[in-house]
């Protein structure tokens, strides 16, 4: 089948894309916050919701079979999507928030002792610093972090220092929500693989961006949520290698995820059920493959050429407007945006946006301590997807430029 | 005047504006035009916190009426709430329990309350009617 090398085809999928927003034509760039759903994805939520509906893996009726065969299959999507080796590594959640959840519950309420340490980074959405704090607390274990510099790099210099024996394990994000920047991941699991320490890697925002290899990366969890993905909400991946996820406890306990129950005793049911209690999304799961299929019939070079130019325009664009400043500097980085412009606050320059149909995020991007290591209350940022063109960044810029000056 | 005939007038000074941005404009200006609070009243317990602005506000009872000063690192919020300081400042306690801010409907703003804009806006009218409760009793 022919790849989709045109941006007019890809956004001719996207019903949400044809609205307008304060009678202006939408321009929605808030999709490191979710991304719109292309037609497939709508079909398929539809399509299982007026008749495919079935509860999966417990009843041997038809429409039992077809619901479950949907969310087998998405399981095998997904994991020839990641590269992972097997299907049993593939866990669906409900996104980024509740695979790590699990990891830090399940890992880490086995292995972290008294006096162990937990490393993140300093550039972590509150998704990945919280659920650790939770468990160290737990088990008094300490939360190390890796300090980000001046441009948002992660200060790699530090490393052999934080990477001590104390470490259990390591969890970051391959592309922090805020600065955009490609984290050097290789670097940091091959550091931290040669001392043992397995690494887990949050790419909510990466899967949507760079293709994702997970045994290239050699990472030992890698976690995404289905709606920054073009995916249904409520959907996500949790993947790790079969070895570990076969080390860990359950999570939650319930049906699906056991093998016999007796009153007194019950045992588990083998990967990858074992971590997914109770019935699951499944057509969330169903429709997210059709969003990955649709990420798959995207030619990859207008992908690529489509962030690179964006990144150019935009990066040359802000940085030309007085006052600005832009968080996250560097070569290595994806089409995500995050900056402050003096004497502007962000939730203002929000506002203002969106009643020119520009929809944007503002705040503190659940980063608060990002935030603070810039010295900063709030950002506003610009994320984009493959959806949007160099004209709409053009019509950020213009719209940009006029919210500031009237706010001056 | 009271409280209805202060709000009917600002739906008045509003109905002029055909379009947003005239309506940011002027709240804008409002913000500008705001008095400060004063910066050794910007305490932390005057600090009411939202994700998207901070908004500071004070409270003093003089002779049976409540007034207010307020404040807010963002600009528009801070046009927000001149205009509720105007509508709530140098009132009876009881006068501030029965009010219903309809006027903030009518005037389209009443998004800017909304608990997503996380902007304080909404916490601070709570906060608001929690001094004129504390006072009237």
């Amino acid at each position: 089948m022919n790849k989709i090398s045109d941006i007019e085809t890809i956004r001719s999928l996207f019903p949400a894309l044809e609205q307008t927003v304060n009678s202006r034509k939408l321009v929605y760039l808030d999709n490191g916050a979710t991304a719109q759903k292309p037609k497939q994805v709508i079909d398929m939520v539809n399509l299982m919701n007026s008749g495919v509906n079935g509860n999966i893996h417990r009843a041997v009726h038809e429409l039992s079979s077809k619901t479950t065969e949907l969310y087998e299959e998405s399981r095998e999507v997904t994991r020839k999507f990641m590269n992972a080796a097997q299907r049993e590594e593939i866990i669906f959640t409900s996104g980024t928030t509740a695979s790590i959840n699990l990891v830090a519950v399940c890992y880490g309420g086995k292995h972290l002792k008294k006096g162990d340490s937990v490393l993140i980074s300093e550039a972590e959405h509150h998704s990945n610093i919280v659920p650790w704090q939770m468990i160290c607390q737990s088990k008094e274990a300490n939360l190390r972090v890796i300090p980000v510099d001046e441009n948002g790099h992660w200060r790699m210099d530090m490393l052999d220092n934080l990477l001590d024996s104390s470490v259990k394990i390591v969890s970051v994000s391959h592309i922090s929500n805020v600065l955009g920047l490609i984290n050097p991941v290789e670097e940091l699991i091959f550091k931290a693989h040669a001392k043992g320490i397995p690494v887990l890697i949050d790419g909510a925002q990466s899967i949507v961006h760079i293709e994702t290899d997970v045994r290239k990366l050699d990472c030992d969890f890698y976690v995404f949520s289905g709606h920054k993905l073009y995916g249904p909400t409520g959907t996500g991946v949790l993947y790790g290698k079969r070895e570990i996820l076969d080390s860990m406890p359950p999570w939650m306990g319930g049906g699906d995820m056991v093998d016999t129950v007796t009153l007194e005793k019950t045992t588990y049911a083998p990967l990858p059920l074992k971590f997914e209690a109770g019935t699951p999304n499944f057509i969330g799961a169903a429709a997210m493959a059709e969003a990955i299929r649709f990420v798959e019939s995207i030619d990859r070079k207008l992908l690529d050429k489509m962030e690179q130019s964006i990144v150019d325009y935009m990066t040359e664009e802000l940085l030309k407007i007085d006052g600005l400043r832009l968080y996250g500097r560097g070569d290595s980085r994806i089409s995500l945006f995050s900056f402050t412009v003096n004497g502007a606050h962000p939730s203002d320059l929000a506002m203002i946006m969106d009643k020119m149909g520009v929809a944007l995020r503002s705040g503190q991007m659940c980063a608060e301590p990002l935030m603070r290591r810039f010295g900063v209350e709030a950002m506003l940022r610009a994320s984009f997807a493959a959806y949007n063109t160099i004209e709409e960044a053009e019509y950020f810029i213009a719209s940009l430029k006029r919210a500031i000056k009237m706010l001056s | 005047m009271t409280i209805k005939e202060v709000e009917q007038q600002i739906v008045e000074e509003f109905s002029i504006f055909t379009d947003w941005m005239d309506k940011y404009e002027y709240l804008i200006e409002l913000g500008k035009s705001l008095p400060i609070i004063k910066e050794s009243e910007k305490l932390e317990g005057n600090l009411i916190k939202g994700c998207q602005s901070r908004v500071w506000l004070n409270a003093e009872f003089k002779d049976g009426l409540i007034h207010f000063t307020a404040d807010s690192d963002a600009i528009i919020t801070k046009g927000i709430i001149s205009l509720l300081v105007r509508v709530f400042s140098g009132r009876a306690p009881k006068e501030i329990i029965d009010a219903d801010l309809n006027f903030l409907n009518e005037i389209g703003l009443q998004e800017n309350l909304s608990p997503t804009r996380a902007n304080g806006l909404l916490s601070m009218i709570k906060q608001i009617k929690i001094y004129a409760m504390a006072y009237s009793a």
